[in-house]
Formats: C-alpha cells, structure tokens, sequence
C-alpha cells in the first residue's frame, strides 16, 4: 500500500466536499439533516486520523466534540424544532439544483487553484486538506446563498463551519482553546437561530426568510 | 499456434456473452420476484422467449422503411462488438485492443442512434416519445460516462481496458477517493443506459412514462427477438465493465493457460450472478422517477466524474 | 511550378466568372460554369494532395499584381497544402453537385458570376503570403460569398442576414487588418516571411491573439461572434451553403492557425485557456441552437458553429501543450483539429446537399411539412444518413476518429504545469462529450422528422429523387466519410507535415501499425482499430442476417401500425420536430435560453383550444448585440448634427482635431 496516511486523509477529506454536494441535492429538510450527520460524521473521522497522524490527543477532543455534537445532538434537535413547527419539509430554492451543482463544480476547481498554488511550501497532507477546506467552505456558503429556507440555511452555515474545522486540524498546531471556543460559537449560533426560527413562526407563520423581507417592505 | 489458440479464446468469449446475456436478465427478473414473493419464471424463460420470437413472422408496419428492417442487425452487431470488447474473464485477448473504452462507448452510442432513429421510422407519436426522451437521457448519460473514463484514464494512466484492468489488480492502486466516486457514477450511468428503476422501467407497457420500450413498440418476430437480445447484451456489458475494472480478481492473464481461463470463467459467472442480484435488489428499493427528474439523477453522476477528475489532481500534484 | 499551375487555375475560375456574367441567361451558362469549375478544382486538387504527401519544400512566387513596391506574394507551405485540399475537394464536389441543382436556379444570373469568383478568392486566401493579398484575397471571399447569400434578395430575411453578414465580415476583416498591422510592427514589414521574425513584447502577442479571435472567430462562427453564420449560409443556394459551412469556416481556421501558429511565435499560456473557454462554450451553445431549430439549412448550420468549436478545443490544446514544451501532445491535439477540419468538410458539405435536394424536390426548408421521404428519395436518405452518422461522431466512421484523438490529447492534459489550464480542460472534455451526444440527438431529430415516419405535408407526398449529379457528389462524399472513417492512419500520417512544420513534432507514423490500427502515443495507453471494428459490425450483422434467415423464420407481412394497439391515420399526431426537441428544451433550456412554457387550458366546457406557448431568447443577442446595437443608433443619432454645420466650422474642426494630434505626438515623443 502506498503512502496509506496520505491516501486516507484524501479519501476522508474528499468524501467531505463529496457530502456538501449531497447536502446540496437535497430537496428535503428530513433528508438534510440526515446528510449533514454524515458530514459531521466524516469530519470527525477525518480529525481523528489527523490526531493519529500529528500524535495529537486532544484532537481526539474534536472529534468527538463533531461526532457527538454535531452529528447528533444538533440534527436530532433541528429534527425536533421541524416537527414541533410542523416546517413544510420540501426546500425552496432559489436556483435549480443543476446550476446550483455546476456552481459547485466551478468553486471547487476554484479553491484547489487557489489553495494549491499559495500553500506550496507545507506538507503534502496539509496542502490537500486546505484546498478541500476552501472547496467545503464556498460549498456552504453556496448553500446559505442559494436557499430559501431558514433550517437549510443554518445546516449550510455549519457545514461550512465544519469546513473551518477542516482547515484547523490540517493545519499543524492548532489548540484545543481555540477548538472549544470554535464549537461554543457554533452552539451559540444555533442557539440564536433556533430562537429566531420560533421568532419568525410566532410573527409569520413560515420560515421562508423571504416573509422577513416582506414584513420590512423590501423587493427582491 | 499462438494465433489460432487466441483466435479460440476470442472466439469463445464472444459465444460466451451471447449466451450468458439473457440468462442475467432471466436471474435479474427471477431475483425481483423473490424479492416481492412472487415465484418468478424460470431462469430460462428469457431463452424461450428469444426462440418463440424468432419462430414467429414479422409484422411489419404499412410505411416502414428499409431502416426500420436493417436497424435491429446494426443494433445487434454493434452492441455484441461493444459486449465483445469489454474483458469479461481474460484481459489481453486477441481483438481486445481494437477499440478502448471510449470507442466502446461510441459503439453504443452507435446502436442507441439507430435504435431512435427506428423509433422514429413508423411515424407513430409512442415511438417519437421514446425516442425523443432516449436521446434526452443519453445526452446526460455519455458526458457523464466519458468524466467517468477521464478519472479511470487518469487513475491508470490508460483508456485501454486491458491496462485499466492490470493496473486496478496492481497494489499501486492504493486507496483512491476517485475510484470510488467513479464507481457511483457508473452505476449510475449503467442503471440509466439500460433503461432500470428509477431512469426507465422494464417491465412496462401501455405507459406514457416508459422510453426504451416505446421506441421498440413496432417490432415484432425475429427483429424484436434481436432488439431483446441487444438490449440484454448491453446489461451483460455494464455489469462486465464494472466487475472487471472494481473487482478485476480472477480474470486471466494475457497468456493464462486452460486453468486460469477456467478459473476466469467462473469468477466471471459469479460476478454476474452478484451483479444481477445487486440490480434485482436496488430495483425492488426504489420508486420510478418522472422523467423529468431523471436529468437531476444522471446530472450527479456527471458531478461525481468531474468530482473524481479534480480530486485525483489533487492528490497527483504531489 | 505548382504554384504557378495553381494560379493558372484561379485565372481560369476568374475567367468561368466572366463566362458566367456573360451566358447567366442561356441554359447552357449553368452547364458551362459548373463543369469548369469541376474541371479547374479537380486539378488544383490533385496538385495540392500531390505537394502535401509529396511534402517537398514550398514553391515560392512574387507577382508583380498589387501595391507596385510591395507586389503579392504566393507560397503553398504544408499548412496551406492541407487547405488547399479541403477547399478543392469541397469546391469539386460542390461543382458536380451544382451539375444538376444549378439547373433549378430561378436566378442564375445572381449566381453564376459569383460562384467561381468565390472559388478563387477561397483558394487564394490560402495561398497568399503577405498580409496585404491576404487581407484582399479574403475581402474578396467575403464580397462574393456576400454577394451569393443576396442571391435571392426578395425574401426580406435574406436581405437581413446579408446585412448583418457585411457588417460582421467588414468587422471581422478590420481586426485581422488590425491584427496584421501589430504583426508588421513599425517597420512595416507586410511579407509573412519577416513577420515570422518579429519579436513581441506580452502585451501586444495578446491583442494580436485578441484581434485574431475577432477577426478569424467572427467568419469561424465562435460563439457570440457566430451570429451572422445561422442566418446566411441558409440562405444561399445550397452548393454555396454547403461550401460557406464545409469550406469557408475552414478558411477562417486557417487564418487563425496561420496567425497565432506561425506568424506571432510563442503564444503564452492563458491564451490557450481564454481559446479553450470560448471553444466549449461555442460547442456547446451551438448544437443547443441547433436543436431548438425546425428550418432544416437552418440547424445545419448552427451545428457548424459546434463543429468549429471542437476544431478551436484542439487548437487550444496544441497551444496549451506547446507553451508547457510537450510537442508530441501538441501535435495530436493539432492533428485532431485538423482532421476535423477535413471531416466535417466533408460531411457538411454533404448534408447541405441533401438539404438542398430536399428542398428542390418540395420547396420547403422546415422539417415540420416533411416526413417519410425515405420511401420517395430512397439514395438521397440513404448518403445524408451516413452524413448524420459520422457528423454524431458515430464509430466506425470519421467523425468520431477526430473526436476520439481530441478526447486523447484531453486526456494528456493533467501533465500542464499551470493549475487553471488543468482544471479547466477536464471541463472542455466534459462539454466536448455533452455536445458530442447533444449532436447524436439534434441528426435523429433532423433525420428522423424529414426522412422518416410519415408525410406531413402533400408536398411531401410528391417528392422525387434528386439528379444524377447531385447524387454522384452526394456519394462520393459519403464514400469519403467511410474511407477516411476506417482509414484514419493515412489521413493522419499526411497531416504529419503540417505539425511538423508548425509544432515542430508529429505524431508517430499509423500506417505502418499492425492492422492499420492508430496509436496516438503508445498501444498500452490508447489504441483504436476502425477498420477491425468495422469489419466485425459487417461480419456480425452480416452473420446474423444469416443465420436468423437460415435457420429461423424470414416470413413477413405488411399490417396497419400497431401503436399500442391505438393508431391515428392523421400524420398530424406525429412527434414534430419542436416536440422533439421538448425534452432537452426542458433539461436544458431553462439555463441556455431561459426557455419559458405557458399553458393556457380552457376550463371544462369550454370549447377553445388549449394553447402552449413557448418562449425562447437568444441570450447572445440579448446581452451582447442588442446594447451594442443601440448604443451605436444612439450615437448615429447625436452624430447627425455634424451633417449640417457650416464649412467654417467644418474646418474649425479638422483644424481642431490636427493641433490635438500633433499634441499627442509631442507629448509621446
């Protein structure tokens, strides 16, 4: 077997990116967080072979930080707040799913140009892992832009944190502090939307944030 | 020697897809109706059906044309020369490097054209839906089968079957993100080509959601016995295609002698056996999609060539 | 000596134009001018394949023609050879077939003239060799190809597309004579052979590529310069058609070959990406058009701007892998460029004929009022189904070898150095195999709805097979397709001269390969035998054939169509050319041309009609043309004042603009 650290890394940190292409498919919010516990899955994964690969435990925090957060207790907690609204479960987008893919295509032929050319001087492992960190992150942002829907934009933002995680355990000598902080940012987050998903039920009756822009009298 | 042995050896191979071709789809059929608790024909009813066809005479259409009756012997030959190409039980034979898998590729592409065009020979308006909807899936399914040969080409080094294969059954294969993503695309595209649950549905008639067997609606007798029978072979090749480039064990060597080609043989009756019953399987899982979704279904295995192409780079940059 | 014979034939077109001015009214003029031209093209032909396979040095020659100091260089080098080939050969067989089709011309006085004018300028295009003859050799091909698309100027939309084609042609000659005068730099220097020499800094090799692109791709049809191309090579006579797509694009790649191949040097590398990037959009965006077309000249010709964007995808790549010093990549990726140049020469000649036989045996260009002429016009159907098989890159014929080797030099792209260059080809290759199904589909379509199913039309009922000439150039071209389909290794070794003289490597020679095989690199890597391919097809149909009528039963029987039991004798219920092409409207054309579908369904009771309405925007024109075209109305019209100012105030402002310019020049020196 040739050079198995290597091969591995890639095959984890490309099922990655592959993931956020299938959360982009999706075109049900049940279906979604399903697929998004799969992200967070490989990501743990993938940060537990870095903490094998670096001899760095307290990655091994992290990755069970991603697996048991964020692959469980947030999907099954968005889960619940989809049923207790009673959210219509189809996702509204604003571009087709085929352009939204092409898109895709070109963001991730865009990071690994970009990333690839800048990092030349780090290691082989850490090199491919920013450049399918970049690709994750424009992936979730491209989600976040192209969805109507207010729980679909949430899982798009934390795929692209998990992008971001991606990025951080690749590159060497990362602390847990900053790990920890990074996971309570993302909880805090998820805390203030899943308040504002109730907000805008109250108010609205729907979770499309296109009601918000009606409500304060703006055209799109 | 050497020449007549292999002339023998390609000879065989040739005979052997023919006849192992409606035996898939007898063991697909079979399976699907294990699968729902139906008892099933036999395993041979596919056969039977072939001879009982070719027993029977022709009725043809008032204003079929010469196309209409010489198209089932092009969609024949083109598909068992494609069939015949693909390394089944022993790579390296004779005729093998005649062709790589683009070419393949294009010789289906070949009997997929003459098949729509027949489609279209009668003027019946079922016969230009299926036509119509078959040249719209394989507008998807070709680009898409073609990244997926980019990323394998790029993987081996090679578009020649033979060489893919030797080097898929090489250690330097390695653990590879893009194989893997390959292999979905394929699927995918194999599932599409040949017309399977969710793309098409085989077993339908007096449906305005089939395709393929729209365009074959005004075949009878010996030419439809042909069309049936290509569109077996082209099973036969999917699955042969994907077996020997995922799983490439047992096939026999450029120069393997009776028992290797033997041993060959079976591994490649097994692997189809597996195949058919994975497809049987996935079949009875799914729901047919509208025929406007499918372009959502091939566009990702489109995506996951592309995927596969730009991740390879980045592994290969090192 | 070539050269000379070469130049005698053009004299003789030239005199067949006279000829042609003279006898337009007689009957015999058509007969005349058509046999001549045969006659000289078949000769300039045989010369041009001699000095190409013969491969001897170029024949040089200066007439004294011309600017009196500069005169007009001619010189016939591999390149222009290999072109010279291709525009006789679809010259000859446009000739033969203008033999019979010529006879049906309502006005041949608007033709004859013309047509072997058009001829020589083809022909001297690419063989002259300073800027100055070529830049007049290919304004005359412009005027005369200009002057055959108005041959039949009362129809209001051929006026139109000669007018937007003048505009387009002067545009595209002024950036080529822009792009020349970069090239002779200050010195001034206008002969090829000092052009070679020169030396240029980045930015200036840039506009000169810039301004080729312009003034190659907009006679090439490169996308969005291609909107001149659908509108008039219809509406010509068909031979001229056939000539303006299979020849005259030719011309135009040639130009560019010649200009950013061999005159400017070392080209840098983001040009063989903004080359690439614009080829597949072309590629793709043309067969898209194609398919959404019902005039049958109409789709052919959008296809031809697909097929000049797989010619440019193999341009763009030999570049590509020169500028990355990988010679024998560059030169398979030229060779499957210049092989596709040849093949769809051919096969669009060929299917441009066919349209026209179509169209003289019933009048009508649009597919939706044809059908079933298969039965009517069994030779006709029989070499335009060849044509739609090897122009759909259909193995074993041979538009799929030129596809198959730009596919291999694809393949050898991840050894580029530059990140954007390997990124993007696989891309390119992708767009190369969607357009090569896309094609497949859009040959069904034109194929299946004016050859197959049933008339549509009485007029379609009436048709008869076309003439014997129109027939014999039809054939040959098709034998040509199978020929140069299962003998592809002849083909590419004679290209091997031209890579040889522009990339400075070849491809290894095919002909010597076991089994007339071609191996593009190595027999490990790639390797396709078309003639075994094509002798198993035969064998294995052949053979079936056999044996079924051998041992099974051959008994047939003639019977009302089946149609799931429900058929309609109303040829109306037939799939039409738009319903057709509905599926991939749907898939695709929501993104390409922002398709929209309204349905207006009466309510139960009601007895009108259901109505659908499709709407479809040639974004191209939308975004690119129709600003443009009003900003130029809008300065026309601020501009108008200046017609009517004194003859003071004129020169006040020649006056005016004189002080500005020496003020430029003592500011720049």
């Amino acid at each position: 077997m040739p050079n198995l650290a290597f091969d591995t890394a890639h095959l984890l940190a490309g099922g990655l990116v592959l993931i956020s292409f299938m959360l982009l498919y999706q075109d049900r919010l049940t279906s979604l967080l399903n697929v998004y516990a799969l992200h967070a899955l490989v990501l743990a994964l993938s940060v537990a072979w870095q903490a094998h690969l670096q001899n760095a435990p307290h990655l091994y925090v992290t990755a069970g930080l991603a697996l048991g957060f964020k692959a469980i207790i947030i999907p099954v907690a968005l889960r619940r707040i989809i049923e207790r609204l009673g959210i219509h479960r189809e996702i509204e987008t604003v571009v087709g799913i085929g352009p939204t893919m092409l898109a895709g295509m070109a963001l991730v032929g865009l990071s690994m140009v970009v990333m690839l050319r800048v990092t030349a001087a780090a290691t082989p492992i850490a090199r491919q892992d920013l450049a399918f960190a970049l690709a994750v992150v424009l992936l979730g942002l491209l989600m976040m832009v192209t969805r109507r829907n207010a729980v679909s934009q949430v899982v798009g933002f934390m795929s692209l944190e998990n992008g971001l995680n991606l990025a951080a355990t690749g590159a060497r000598g990362m602390p847990l502090v900053v790990e920890i902080s990074v996971a309570f940012s993302i909880l805090i987050a998820f805390i203030v939307i899943g308040i504002f998903l109730f907000r805008i039920r109250e108010r609205f009756d729907t979770v499309d944030i296109g009601a918000l822009d009606q409500a304060r009298g703006e055209h799109r | 020697m050497a020449l007549i042995r292999d002339l023998i050896v390609q000879f065989f191979e040739m005979s052997l897809v023919l006849v192992l071709a409606p035996g898939l789809v007898g063991l697909v059929r079979k399976a699907k109706a294990r699968l729902t608790r139906r008892r099933g024909a036999s395993l041979l009813q596919p056969y039977r059906d072939l001879l009982r066809l070719l027993r029977k005479e022709v009725v043809l259409a008032e204003n079929a044309s010469w196309l209409f009756r010489v198209a089932p012997y092009l969609i024949f030959a083109t598909t068992w020369v494609a069939a015949a190409l693909v390394p089944t039980f022993a790579t390296g034979l004779l005729f093998s490097w005649s062709a790589d898998l683009i070419a393949v590729i294009a010789l289906l592409a070949s009997a997929r054209f003459f098949l729509a065009l027949a489609g279209m020979d009668v003027g019946t308006s079922f016969g230009g839906i299926g036509s119509s909807r078959e040249v719209m899936i394989a507008s998807l399914a070709e680009p898409a089968m073609l990244t997926t040969v980019f990323t394998l080409a790029l993987v081996a080094g090679s578009t020649q079957l033979s060489t893919i294969v030797a080097f898929m059954n090489s250690p330097a294969v390695g653990l590879s993100v893009s194989l893997g993503l390959a292999l979905f695309a394929l699927i995918i595209v194999a599932i599409a080509e040949n017309a399977r649950i969710p793309v098409d549905n085989p077993a339908t008639h007096l449906e305005l959601t089939m395709v393929h067997e729209a365009m074959v609606l005004e075949y009878s007798g010996r030419h439809l016995a042909l069309i049936e029978l290509a569109s077996a072979l082209k099973l036969l090749l999917y699955v042969s295609l994907i077996a020997c480039i995922f799983a490439p064990w047992g096939l026999a060597g450029a120069q393997a002698d009776a028992i290797a080609l033997l041993i060959g043989a079976g591994a490649y009756v097994g692997k189809l056996a597996v195949g058919g019953v994975l497809l049987a399987v996935f079949e009875t899982a799914i729901a047919k999609m509208r025929v406007f979704r499918v372009p959502q279904f091939i566009g990702v295995a489109l995506m996951l060539g592309l995927l596969g192409t730009l991740l390879r780079f980045v592994s290969r940059s090192f | 000596m070539t050269l000379v014979i070469l130049l005698v034939c053009v004299a003789a077109l030239l005199v067949a134009s006279i000829l042609g001015v003279a006898m337009a009214r007689f009957r015999a003029g058509s007969l005349i001018v058509y046999s001549m031209s045969l006659a000289v093209c078949t000769v300039a032909l045989v010369l041009a394949l001699v000095q190409l396979l013969r491969n001897a040095a170029a024949p040089t020659l200066v007439l004294p023609l011309a600017l009196p100091w500069l005169g007009a260089h001619f010189r016939i080098d591999a390149l222009s050879a290999f072109f010279l080939v291709v525009v006789n050969l679809g010259a000859a067989a446009a000739s033969l077939y203008a033999l019979g089709y010529g006879a049906h011309e309502q006005a041949p006085h608007r033709v004859l003239p013309f047509y072997p004018a058009f001829l020589a300028g083809l022909n001297l295009v690419v063989i002259a060799d300073d800027a100055f003859s070529f830049l007049l050799c290919w304004e005359f091909m412009s005027l005369m190809s200009w002057a055959l698309v108005m041959a039949h100027h009362r129809d209001a939309n051929n006026r139109r597309a000669g007018y937007i084609y003048l505009v387009m042609a002067s545009f595209g000659t002024f950036a080529l004579m822009l792009a020349f005068g970069l090239l002779a730099g200050p010195a001034g220097s206008y002969t090829f052979e000092v052009m070679r020499t020169g030396q240029h800094g980045p930015l200036i090799a840039a506009l000169i590529l810039t301004l080729a692109l312009f003034g190659a791709g907009s006679k090439a049809g490169l996308v969005p310069l291609h909107v001149w191309l659908p509108l008039a090579h219809p509406a010509a006579p068909s031979h001229v058609s056939a000539l303006m797509s299979g020849v005259m694009t030719k011309v135009a790649v040639y130009a560019f070959i010649r200009i950013v191949l061999d005159l400017l040097g070392a080209p840098s590398w983001w040009s063989s990406m903004v080359i690439l990037a614009l080829a597949g959009i072309t590629t793709v965006a043309g067969v898209l058009y194609a398919l959404m077309q019902h005039d049958l000249k109409r789709l052919l010709a959008y296809h031809t701007v697909e097929n000049i964007g797989i010619v440019f995808i193999g341009v763009g790549l030999a570049i590509g892998f020169q500028t990355n010093a990988m010679p024998t990549a560059a030169a398979l990726a030229l060779t499957a460029a210049l092989f596709h140049v040849f093949n769809h020469s051919l096969f669009k000649s060929l299917l441009f004929f066919g349209a026209g036989a179509v169209l003289n045996a019933t009048g009508e260009r649009d597919m939706e009022h044809l059908g079933g002429l298969i039965h009517r016009m069994p030779y006709v159907a029989f070499t335009f189904l060849i044509g739609c098989a090897a122009i759909s890159a259909l193995p074993p014929l041979n538009g799929f070898v030129s596809e198959w080797l730009t596919f291999q030099a694809i393949l050898l792209s991840p050894t580029v150095g530059e990140w954007g260059l390997k990124m993007l080809v696989p891309g390119v290759g992708a767009v190369l195999a969607l357009s090569a199904a896309l094609a497949a589909a859009c040959f069904v379509k034109a194929y299946g709805v004016t050859f197959l199913g049933r008339p549509r039309t009485p007029l379609a009922t009436r048709a008869k097979e076309a003439d014997r000439f129109s027939l014999s150039a039809m054939f040959l071209l098709a034998a040509l397709c199978v020929l140069a389909g299962i003998f592809p290794g002849f083909v590419i070794d004679a290209l091997a001269p031209v890579s040889q003289a522009l990339i400075g490597s070849r491809m290894p020679v095919q002909a010597t390969d076991p089994w007339l095989s071609i191996i593009p690199i190595a027999a490990s890597r790639s390797s396709y035998d078309a003639l075994l391919v094509f002798v198993f097809i035969g064998l294995a149909s052949f053979l079936t054939a056999m044996a079924i009528h051998r041992f099974a039963s051959h008994a047939f029987r003639r019977s009302a169509a089946w149609d799931c039991g429900t058929p309609d004798p109303s040829p109306s219920t037939q799939y039409s050319a738009t319903s057709f092409a509905q599926p991939i409207r749907r898939v695709y054309g929501a993104l390409a041309f922002q398709a929209r579908e309204q349905v207006e369904m009466p309510p139960p009771g009601d007895p009108r009609p259901a109505v659908l309405r499709v709407s479809l925007r040639d974004l191209v024109w939308d975004w690119f043309y129709a600003p443009i075209e009003g900003a130029v109305a809008a300065t026309a019209g601020r501009l108008n004042q200046f017609q009517f100012l004194t003859i003071r105030k004129y020169l006040s402002l020649v006056f005016g603009l004189l002080i500005i310019l020496l003020l430029v020049l003592a500011i720049w020196l």
